[in-house]
């Protein structure tokens, strides 16, 4: 019952440091105020109080212009198309995070179908702006992107509520898999239609680029610019949204229907709105994507997108907008890293070192374990080279001075590839021993996962970063829902049951 | 009509497989109210696992063993290696998950079959495994009815499913293992008071369920020949289909829904579109949902206030 008790400052969900504590996590039946009452208390001594009490006085919209300002600061800073291009692609996904946001954060319909508005939106856009309305190639209309994008918006905003009527006869669960048909629905029919208009398996491609008032944007720092400013736009919007009756009162449907439903809150009203609100949000994004594409596939839109965007949302933080926007920035660039191998095995060992940092304690222990690390491993890699020294041929996957430091370390034969793929299991067998095992057995394997991740690493899983991506992917959104089922940014909520 | 009558076979075969896995979502949702999506991923896993012990044993077109010793090798080990993964997901992956809200182990679902996808990509490599059930179980052999052919491996699945349904209709309706389960599915504190060991009881459904989408997994394996690591995506939102249009929480609705969606596939596939075969089943899928939500044999939940 968030409506009746908001004493939060209205920008409360981008302060991280309040919500850290004890008290709030997700306890069973305790008034939400009341359960976050002792975190309020306990915001930390010296500094950190100081810039919690800081960061509880900014308002919203220096926190954006500040934000706005990073951005256009790093546009003047990187030269590079291929960072440019990241870049834009992050502020595509937290554009996408955000409008999921409205659906499963605020209102809770969780809307599994999401990625049919981003491509509604793309094939919107492509068709307004292609051939594809013209016969053979030829004609069509190439409105001006100001129009198409308005247009495509609009019709999604329509098409958004009439499939939001869907929830009002289902819920919970059931409405997540009803959605979850219209978007493999939506693959379908975008994969199979005749390939002369909408393109089907072929896509839709040569699309304009966006043009409208007489300019064209094409370089990729145009289209930073563009998804900048829709970004900054969609935040500020949804923010006042969000603080508006209507946001407080998809919260309180949120929290519980039935109560929402007593305090004369027009249920299916708000449901219809929240689901209009994110395909709207979904297809703008598709527009932009569509537009810095050039074309459009069926197989841009298919669930593992899905994935990455529910990845974006739930690593921020489900329900807060700045956690949307850090989730898109974090999950594009770990992707885009986890690509190249150079940063793909920064990122691989810096994770090993942090998480041992942050898990191991006293710090001796730590000594110990890494001790153990490196004495193991170079043992093991001078028995194996004694017994066999073809098992220790290969070079380690790593490129640079990461390859030619574990040179000497890891056991690489000559060909890793069933050697690897036996790494892998052993590799997840350690990670279940960790889990399960105590006490010194529990570093003994500690000690041994970490050899087996390095060498399974550097011979099977660098190999291959496309799989390797999406694996660290799953296992992301698999150990944050353990370790942290609110998000960098989220709110502790509180369950009625 | 004997394209009917061939049609009905294809589709009860693979309505047998579907549901199999059918019975495994609805028994987690039923016990947990979790919709385990990744169960669809286990079933293509125990496919895989039954490809490796036919390798094992000399391929298909060198084999080592007799035929029926390979398919009881090849079933116990998908039976046992997809139930233990079962387990091992509920333990690690949704058992610290119990208290969380309720997107936490949906998310979860998605990690994990996105995990389970690309771990076999990584193994096994992207392109399509077959069977060549053919090599071993020729295609002639199997009984004829008029023009009507059914061969040696659809009889085993629909008999096995069949077999397979029965024993688990009375591990839940006759056991004190059944007794238990159900006591958990309508009220796990109140079972936990009764001295119900709630948590053995909820590995042991994971079991049962993942066991029954391997050898689902194997079956369509030598059924259909073809195995990648994507089959296990589309499979599992059919078999979901059907446990919702059965009802999901019911045992008999999931296999009924099962044989219904396999039947309605294969009609669709051969007298409309084979291109929107897929499309058609979402779509009773949706229309199911939306005059009926609680599906055929579900009840509707009460709610509590």
């Amino acid at each position: 019952m968030r409506v009746s008790v908001k004493r939060e400052p209205p920008d409360a969900e981008a302060d991280p440091t309040v919500e850290e504590g004890a008290a709030g996590r997700g306890s069973i039946g305790v008034d939400s105020w009341v359960a976050q009452s002792s975190d309020r208390r306990d915001v930390g001594t010296g500094w950190r109080r100081v810039l919690a009490r800081a960061d509880a006085r900014i308002g919203w919209w220096p926190r954006l212009a500040l934000v706005t300002i990073l951005g256009l600061a790093f546009a003047q800073l990187s030269t590079n198309v291929n960072i440019q291009t990241v870049a834009f692609n992050s502020l595509l996904y937290a554009l996408l995070a955000m409008g999921l946001n409205i659906a499963v954060g605020w209102s809770g319909l969780l809307d599994l179908g999401y990625i049919a508005s981003f491509g509604f939106g793309a094939y919107g856009y492509a068709i307004f702006s292609s051939t594809a309305l013209g016969t053979d190639g030829v004609g069509g209309s190439h409105l001006p992107a100001i129009e198409s994008i308005l247009i495509v918006v609009a019709a999604a905003g329509v098409v958004g509520a009439v499939l939001g009527l869907i929830a009002l006869r289902v819920s919970g669960d059931y409405f997540a898999i009803v959605t979850l048909f219209l978007g493999q629905a939506f693959f379908e029919v975008a994969n199979n239609v005749d390939t002369g208009t909408f393109g089907g398996v072929n896509g839709l491609f040569g699309l304009d680029p966006l043009h409208s008032f007489g300019v064209t944007v094409t370089t990729p720092l145009g289209y930073y610019y563009l998804a900048l400013g829709m970004c900054v736009l969609v935040a500020a919007v949804l923010h006042l949204l969000d603080t508006s009756r209507t946001g407080r009162a998809w919260r309180a449907l949120n929290d519980d229907q039935l109560a929402a439903s007593a305090m004369t809150l027009s249920v299916s009203k708000l449901k219809v709105m929240a689901y209009a609100f994110a395909t709207m949000v979904g297809a703008l994004a598709g527009t932009l994507f569509a537009a810095q594409q050039d074309n459009v596939f069926p197989t841009n839109f298919t669930s593992n997108i899905l994935i990455l965007i529910y990845a974006c949302l739930v690593l921020g933080g489900v329900g807060s907008i700045a956690g949307a926007i850090l989730g898109g920035i974090v999950v594009t660039v770990a992707e885009n890293m986890l690509g190249s191998p150079t940063d793909a095995a920064y990122l691989f060992y810096g994770l090993i070192i942090i998480a041992l940092i942050a898990k191991v304690r006293p710090w001796r222990r730590l000594g110990w374990v890494v001790a153990g690390v490196i004495a193991f491993g170079y043992a093991m890699h001078a028995i194996v080279g004694a017994i066999a020294p073809s098992a220790t041929a290969g070079h380690p996957g790593s490129p640079g001075w990461i390859g030619s430091a574990l040179k000497g370390y890891v056991i690489v034969p000559s060909n890793p590839q069933n050697f690897g793929n036996a790494l892998y299991l052993a590799l997840i067998v350690g990670l279940v021993a960790i889990v399960r095992l105590r006490g010194i057995k529990q570093l003994i394997a500690v000690i041994i996962t970490i050899y087996v991740a390095a060498c399974c690493w550097e011979g099977r899983l660098i190999v291959n970063p496309a799989i390797t991506t999406q694996i660290m992917l799953g296992a992301i959104l698999i150990v944050t829902m353990a370790a942290r089922p609110y998000g960098l940014l989220g709110k502790h909520r509180v369950e009625t049951i | 009509m004997q394209v009917f009558f061939q049609t009905f076979v294809n589709g009860l075969t693979s309505g047998c497989v579907y549901a199999l896995i059918a019975l495994g979502y609805t028994m987690v949702y039923g016990i947990l109210k979790l919709l385990n999506f990744a169960h669809g991923d286990v079933y293509m896993v125990g496919a895989y696992i039954g490809y490796v012990v036919l390798q094992l044993f000399g391929g298909a077109h060198g084999l080592s063993i007799p035929v029926v010793l390979l398919l009881f090798f090849m079933f116990t080990a998908a039976s046992f290696g997809c139930g233990y993964l079962g387990v091992a997901m509920e333990r690690f992956a949704y058992r610290p998950l119990r208290n969380a809200p309720r997107i936490a182990p949906l998310i979860t679902a998605l990690g994990i079959s996105f995990v389970l996808e690309n771990t076999i990509l990584l193994l096994f490599g992207g392109f399509v495994r077959s069977y060549d059930t053919n090599a071993y179980i020729p295609f002639s052999t199997g009984i004829q009815i008029g023009g009507v052919r059914i061969d040696l491996v659809q009889i085993l699945t629909i008999v096995g499913s069949f077999a397979m349904m029965y024993g688990l209709w009375r591990i839940v309706n006759r056991t004190t293992l059944g007794k238990s389960m159900r006591a958990v599915a309508s009220d796990r504190e109140a079972a936990e008071m009764l001295g119900i060991n709630v948590d053995r009881t909820i590995a042991l459904t994971f079991f049962i369920g993942s066991a029954m989408a391997g050898i689902a997994g194997v079956m369509s394996g030598l059924a259909f020949n073809q195995i990648t690591n994507t089959i296990g995506f589309l499979a599992g939102l059919k078999a979901f289909t059907a446990a919702v249009v059965g009802g999901i929480g019911s045992i008999p609705g999931a296999m009924l829904g099962g044989i219904f969606i396999g039947l309605c596939e294969a009609y669709s596939s051969s007298y409309i579109s084979s291109q929107f075969s897929d499309l058609i089943v979402f779509g009773i899928l949706i229309v199911t949902m939306l005059i009926r939500p609680q599906g055929i044999f579900g009840q509707r939940p009460l709610q509590k206030v």
